[in-house]
């Protein structure tokens, strides 16, 4: 069955690269201008056609072309904010592993107590003292997620950092750095993958999360997450408004998910 | 085992005092001025600073905090700013509701994700198993605002005369406890798999195999009780999150639970109801480790007697 577990990484990577790609080519893709009236319905969201695949929204806005577009302010968000909670949780799991005593203890107890604040809440919070910028959005996300990866991280390197060859290279007289960046970082590796991956969709999730509650990257930067918020108002006239959003997420988080799980099932065999 | 449950007890008000002193930092750098949320902008000097002499703002930062502790310890987690009400008052208001939502929702998850976790694990390796775990990851990728809102257009269109929101009868949890418990029973399918496969592979298992026991009474008599404890642990922990209100699920079906009474608070900058639905979600997650830790400590003796301890 090794065939099939691969296939579910692969399945994973290429809708990752669709996403990728959506996002690179979306002036292209895109059939309107996403943030202008291009339909005469102005004022009525009006629902899927042939000239407007996804419908328009109450701003005569066509849906498709949002969508397209809000694949950029997803994957910046994803990716950026990925990359900072990998770096603050592979920093202080890698530190609290290899040098363990102290350093451990108080990094540990300080996670602990980070682990007790409520995420969206405090992410909710933070936002909304920051006021919701990109770049606040990225620090927040950084801030209330590292916890998870650093606990991992610190499990493997505690477990790495015990193993014959690094003791030996220790004992070589490498400097902590050199065993860090040679000899456990490289074997902490594959964790460090599935994590990136898991998190890029915990990210997604949070910020959408955030976006639907009116929190994230300010309008008029399509996201698939306030497209949903603003639909709120038109449910059971205009169902497409959010549906086609929905799925969008749901595509992106997915295929992650699939990357990540499928990467971590190779491994574990 | 005595000598465990203090050492825990310990460590809980420990991180409690960690947690609480977080909190009031972040407090404490908002550039919003508490007197003028309270008097509004129009105020005159005076009064705000009557204002601030009586909420003890005019104090050092440390007495602040020590009295914030003091009244915190003695259930007075202080006076909203906007709702002009005791806090402790306001989140006990809201319990219920969120206490129905939550324990409804825990229910079906640990359901569902024992149910496909079992089964997954039987057939393992096997189709079933496979479009399992697809099936799964699915439900784990649909953000839970985004499952709520499909649930609502679509009761909206098929289902009329249905509650599709608010905190009325029993029909108006439905909707709720199906957000909340479709993507935790998948992730919770996921960890139970893990786990059963990995005491599966154990001697006692194989023992029990070699002499004759099917496969089906060595996974659900002697496997099951061990694989089941990662599950407790996250479950514990999760009802402890689903109890301290859960934002997003309250706020697309207008529930009237601790959620959105914090998210009320966010958007007011109302510090003191903020700090304490912050405090009461930490204190229940402390609450909530204790009791793993030492359920874990009562099931497995090596946890109280070993090198951890």
């Amino acid at each position: 069955m090794r065939a099939r577990s691969g296939a579910m990484e692969l399945i994973g990577a290429l809708m990752v690269l669709s996403l990728v790609a959506i996002a690179a080519a979306a002036p292209m893709l895109a059939p309107h201008d996403p943030t202008r009236a291009v339909s005469p319905t102005y004022g009525e969201p009006a629902p899927p056609s042939r000239a407007f695949p996804f419908g328009t929204d109450e701003l005569g806005r066509d849906v498709l072309s949002r969508i397209i577009f809000g694949a950029r302010v997803s994957l910046i968000v994803g990716v950026a904010g990925m990359l900072m909670t990998m770096t603050i949780g592979v920093a202080i799991g890698l530190a609290a592993g290899f040098f363990r005593g102290a350093t451990d203890f108080v990094l540990m107890r300080f996670t602990d107590v980070m682990l007790t604040l409520p995420a969206l809440l405090l992410a909710m919070a933070l936002v909304a003292v920051l006021s919701p910028s990109l770049i606040n959005i990225l620090i927040v996300i950084g801030l209330v997620s590292w916890t998870q990866v650093a606990r991992v991280v610190r499990a493997e390197a505690l477990s790495v950092s015990q193993r014959d060859f690094v003791v030996a290279a220790r004992s070589l007289g490498a400097s902590p750095i050199r065993l860090i960046a040679r000899h456990l970082l490289p074997n902490v590796l594959p964790l460090i993958v599935v994590m990136a991956a898991l998190s890029t969709s915990g990210t997604l999730l949070l910020d959408a999360g955030l976006s639907f509650l009116g929190l994230g990257v300010p309008p008029p930067t399509p996201s698939w997450g306030r497209m949903i918020q603003e639909a709120e108002l038109y449910f059971r006239v205009a169902p497409w408004l959010a549906a086609f959003p929905g799925l969008a997420i749901f595509y992106a988080v997915l295929a992650f998910n699939l990357f990540g799980y499928g990467y971590l099932r190779r491994q574990r065999r | 085992m005595l000598a465990y449950i203090l050492r825990r007890l310990v460590f809980g008000a420990a991180v409690l005092v960690g947690t609480s002193i977080i909190t009031f930092v972040i407090a404490f750098v908002v550039p919003a001025d508490p007197a003028v949320t309270i008097a509004g902008a129009k105020a005159d000097p005076q009064t705000l600073a009557m204002i601030r002499t009586q909420l003890g703002l005019d104090q050092p930062v440390y007495i602040q905090y020590a009295r914030y502790l003091d009244r915190a310890l003695h259930g007075d987690l202080g006076r909203s700013y906007i709702m002009r009400d005791s806090v402790t008052k306001l989140i006990a208001e809201r319990f219920p509701a969120t206490a129905v939502l939550a324990l409804s929702a825990m229910v079906l998850s640990l359901a569902l994700g024992v149910v496909m976790g079992m089964v997954a694990a039987a057939y393992k390796d096997r189709a079933v198993d496979h479009s399992l775990l697809v099936v799964s990851l699915a439900l784990i990728s649909v953000p839970v605002f985004v499952l709520g809102t499909m649930l609502l257009i679509a009761g909206g269109l098929y289902l009329h005369s249905f509650p599709l929101g608010g905190f009325s009868d029993a029909r108006s949890l439905i909707f709720p406890t199906l957000t909340l418990a479709l993507g935790s029973g998948g992730y919770y399918s996921r960890i139970l798999h893990t786990s059963l496969a990995e005491v599966m592979g154990q001697d006692y298992i194989r023992t029990a195999l070699s002499k004759g026991l099917s496969r089906r009474a060595a996974m659900l008599r002697h496997a099951m009780p061990n694989a089941l404890l990662p599950l407790v642990t996250l479950a514990g922990l999760d009802l402890a999150g689903l109890l301290s209100g859960v934002v997003l699920t309250e706020t697309v079906f207008n529930w009237p639970g601790i959620g959105r009474l914090a998210f009320q608070a966010i958007f007011n900058l109302d510090i003191p109801l903020i700090m304490g639905t912050v405090l009461f979600s930490a204190f229940l997650i402390v609450i909530a480790n204790l009791l793993v830790d030492l359920l874990y400590a009562w099931l497995d003796p090596r946890i109280r007697l070993g090198d951890e301890a």
